[in-house]
């Protein structure tokens, strides 16, 4: 059965759900085309579709802000490429924010 | 490709730890995490058998963790140390209410006894209030202020002879740069120690010195902690800001440079001849002060006379302006 679209489920935690609504769990349609669906480039769909204000709170250049910890399928991104990784169709992405007191 | 635990124990990876650089799978990081927190303790001899440990718990990320790994090793390696959440509310709506409800789950989920004191009750001044009065430049400063000392006075009630903090190792890395940022050497002298005691003081001690932020929240993030998350909401105009925001950048460039900043603190020596602030006490509430009046009865001195501003800066910086 084919698709044309990649469905994923993003996390946001650690007090990131503040940035979004307080809406902890979205569960996204990306439109499958030419390009690559890789973390930057969904990094900078969600500063483009999912946020009205202070997107330097989460995107830094073509990143999220130091500070935010992204897990995809419970696995820390530092072992799947960063920002390079391909998302798959039923990837779970995490973002936590460790940026308050503790 | 999925990654192999270092360990060669055959699980995959779920973690490159920053500080070390090793991929680990979630058994062996919780088991690191661990060990390293409980060579942290018995090397730096933080605790003996039979003490009452008053365990400053917040409900944030840090101090849920510290109970939670306290507790385990305290059990683990028997330790016979006797535990206490102690909590302080600062008086601050919609950031310290909501966090005292996590830190009473905490006792529930932990079973450990909990007391909770306000700067209301202690000061008559809820931190709303004093922003009121000192606006959002130095409230920060009040607040740290009479935070150690409630936390003092809480420990003294529970019978506690000391005070565990969950400060961890990029909390220490940003108290470094803070205080060379600022000058400040006789707390730079300080800030590094893992137990900071002096004369009529409890002493106070930081298990998890050197355990990284990030390693922190996926611990309580894989360990399934519940954790209050959100920034006080003076924060955004700390300095600190200022040094966490550095740092994080230093981290992302170099992982190690937070374990080498604690490094590079703990190995500062001043020239001899250097004139600090000497320790005595109080005049008037008994506390540690290097001054005759201790910090905290200055400001509520000036808070309660209506002259707040005077109390925050220091007396050499009014010498030096005349």
């Amino acid at each position: 059965m084919g698709s044309d679209s990649l469905k994923i489920s993003v996390h946001f935690g650690g007090g990131a759900e503040i940035l979004f609504d307080n809406l902890k769990q979205h569960d996204l349609e990306l439109p499958l085309d030419n390009g690559t669906w890789n973390l930057k480039r969904l990094i900078a769909w969600i500063r483009d579709n999912k946020m009205k204000s202070k997107q330097e709170l989460f995107v830094k250049d073509d990143s999220v802000r130091p500070g935010i910890l992204v897990l995809v399928n419970d696995t820390d991104w530092d072992l799947l490429g960063q920002t390079e990784y391909e998302l798959c169709d039923g990837d779970q992405v995490h973002f936590i924010s460790t940026l308050h007191g503790g | 490709m999925p990654v192999s635990c270092t360990t060669n124990c055959g699980r995959k990876a779920i973690l490159r730890r920053p500080k070390t650089g090793t991929s680990l799978c979630k058994e062996c990081f919780f088991d690191a995490f661990e060990t390293e927190v409980h060579h942290t303790i018995t090397s730096g001899k933080l605790f003996f058998p039979g003490q009452v440990v008053a365990i400053g718990a917040s409900g944030g990320k840090d101090s849920t963790v510290l109970a939670y790994v306290m507790k385990f090793l305290n059990d683990k390696y028997d330790y016979k140390l006797n535990l206490m959440l102690l909590s302080i509310d600062e008086g601050i709506t919609g950031y310290r209410d909501d966090s005292l409800n996590t830190v009473k789950e905490n006792k529930n989920d932990y079973q450990l006894p909990l007391k909770i004191l306000s700067y209301q009750d202690l000061y008559g001044w809820t931190m709303d209030r004093v922003v009121e009065e000192v606006g959002k430049k130095n409230n920060c400063t009040f607040c740290g202020v009479f935070r150690r000392q409630a936390l003092e006075r809480g420990a003294v009630m529970m019978g506690a002879s000391c005070i565990a903090t969950g400060h961890n190792a990029d909390d220490i890395a940003e108290t470094v740069l803070m205080n060379i940022m600022r000058g400040d050497v006789a707390r730079l002298g300080r800030c590094c120690a893992a137990i900071t005691s002096s004369d009529g003081a409890l002493p106070r001690v930081k298990p998890l010195k050197f355990c990284y932020e990030k390693e922190i929240v996926m611990y309580a993030y894989f360990r399934k902690l519940k954790y209050f998350s959100t920034e006080c909401v003076y924060a955004p105009n700390a300095y600190r800001g200022h040094a966490r925001n550095f740092l994080k950048e230093l981290e992302r460039i170099r992982p190690s440079v937070i374990m080498d900043i604690i490094h590079s603190g703990e190995n500062l020596v001043f020239q001899t001849g250097i004139k600090t602030p000497q320790q005595g006490t109080c005049s008037s509430c008994g506390h540690v002060s290097s001054q005759e009046l201790c910090q905290a009865c200055t400001l509520l001195l000036s808070l309660n006379e209506g002259k707040a501003k005077q109390g925050v800066s220091k007396k050499s910086h009014k010498i030096r302006s005349t």
